[in-house]
């Protein structure tokens, strides 16, 4: 698992936010777009994509993109 | 002896989906005020848990998967006459739209709508309602009343349920046989997926409920008693709202 392609799969979840905004630095829940929609889509994409459970205070526990990246990968 | 509209003494009620939440408080509270009641559920241990805590003689508690056609035929060979039904047994899978799938949404609708369906299809059937009995479909206000982020697999079983339950009042009407839904809010049960939602979600989301609480399982049970009693023995067709006022 690797960080960008996250990233790729994460922006395609943003419909005003450019790809090129996030970074594994991103401060994502700062976005303006940032919504409890996008939420439960980064909990419903962790399941798809990486077959996943997230949680809610997984998310609520991470900062950076890169911390939920992080997050992910040590849940496989 | 007491005045007790509510009563249900003398009454057979079949309650699905009871070994836990919603059903397995509904199964005790009318156990409670006099009726036999026959539990169902999938897990026997838990089956049993709902049974010990039944007040008075003469109930049953049969395993089924509503969902498996052998299991509903063992059931419906093995009940006595009925002057009740609540069906209870239900799941929920919160996905976004664009994130729900065949398979999530397929279990959901079998176990929310088509296994009820089919179980009330066949007591018809097989003749095993006595004349004034009444049947109560645990619906949801969600996908009914209220459409919100992520719900909507459930909302579509629920809101098909719930027409379910209006053709069913209009046929049955004339062998004395009622049909009601109730359509609880976010009631504290086992099913309010707690992963999800962070504690912060779930204060923020109380705070929109004008009584500032979720509900108890006996909030809901005691509008599904109301159904099942003789009180309500000229309603039918209706959805009972029971939901801290969210849907004002």
């Amino acid at each position: 698992m690797e960080i960008e392609k996250f990233i790729d799969l994460l922006a395609e979840q943003f419909e005003e936010t450019d790809r090129s905004l996030l970074t594994p630095e991103t401060k994502f829940k700062d976005l303006e777009e940032w919504s409890s929609l996008l939420a439960l889509s980064v909990i419903a994409l962790a399941d798809e994509e990486y077959d996943v459970a997230l949680k809610g205070d997984d998310i609520r526990n991470a900062t950076t993109i890169e911390d939920l990246f992080n997050t992910i990968k040590n849940k496989i | 002896m007491s005045y007790n509209p509510y009563s249900l003494e003398g009454k057979t009620i079949l309650i699905t989906g009871a070994s836990s939440g919603i059903g397995q408080t509904t199964a005790i509270e009318c156990s409670k005020l006099g009726a036999k009641v026959i539990i169902t559920a999938r897990n026997e241990k838990r089956l049993n848990e709902t049974f010990l805590q039944l007040h008075g003689e003469g109930h049953q508690q049969i395993i089924a998967d509503l969902t498996v056609r052998e299991d509903l035929d063992y059931l419906i060979e093995n009940i006595t006459q009925l002057d009740g039904l609540v069906n209870n047994a239900g799941i929920n899978k919160i996905l976004p739209v664009q994130f729900i799938n065949e398979n999530d949404f397929e279990n959901i609708l079998k176990i929310n709508t088509i296994a009820p369906v089919f179980l009330m299809q066949r007591l018809f059937k097989k003749k095993k309602f006595n004349r004034n009995a009444s049947i109560v479909i645990t619906s949801s206000i969600g996908g009914v009343f209220s459409i919100t982020p992520a719900n909507a697999m459930y909302g579509m079983s629920k809101s098909a349920i719930s027409s379910f339950m209006k053709f069913t009042a209009l046929e049955m009407s004339i062998k004395g046989i009622r049909c009601n839904c109730v359509n609880p809010g976010m009631i504290e049960t086992p099913l309010i997926d707690k992963a999800v939602l962070t504690t912060e979600d779930r204060e923020r989301d109380i705070a929109k409920y004008p009584l500032k609480r979720y509900g108890k399982p006996t909030d809901v049970a005691f509008g599904i008693i109301y159904l099942l009693s003789d009180a309500s023995s000229w309603v039918t067709g209706t959805s009972l709202v029971i939901d801290g006022g969210i849907t004002i």
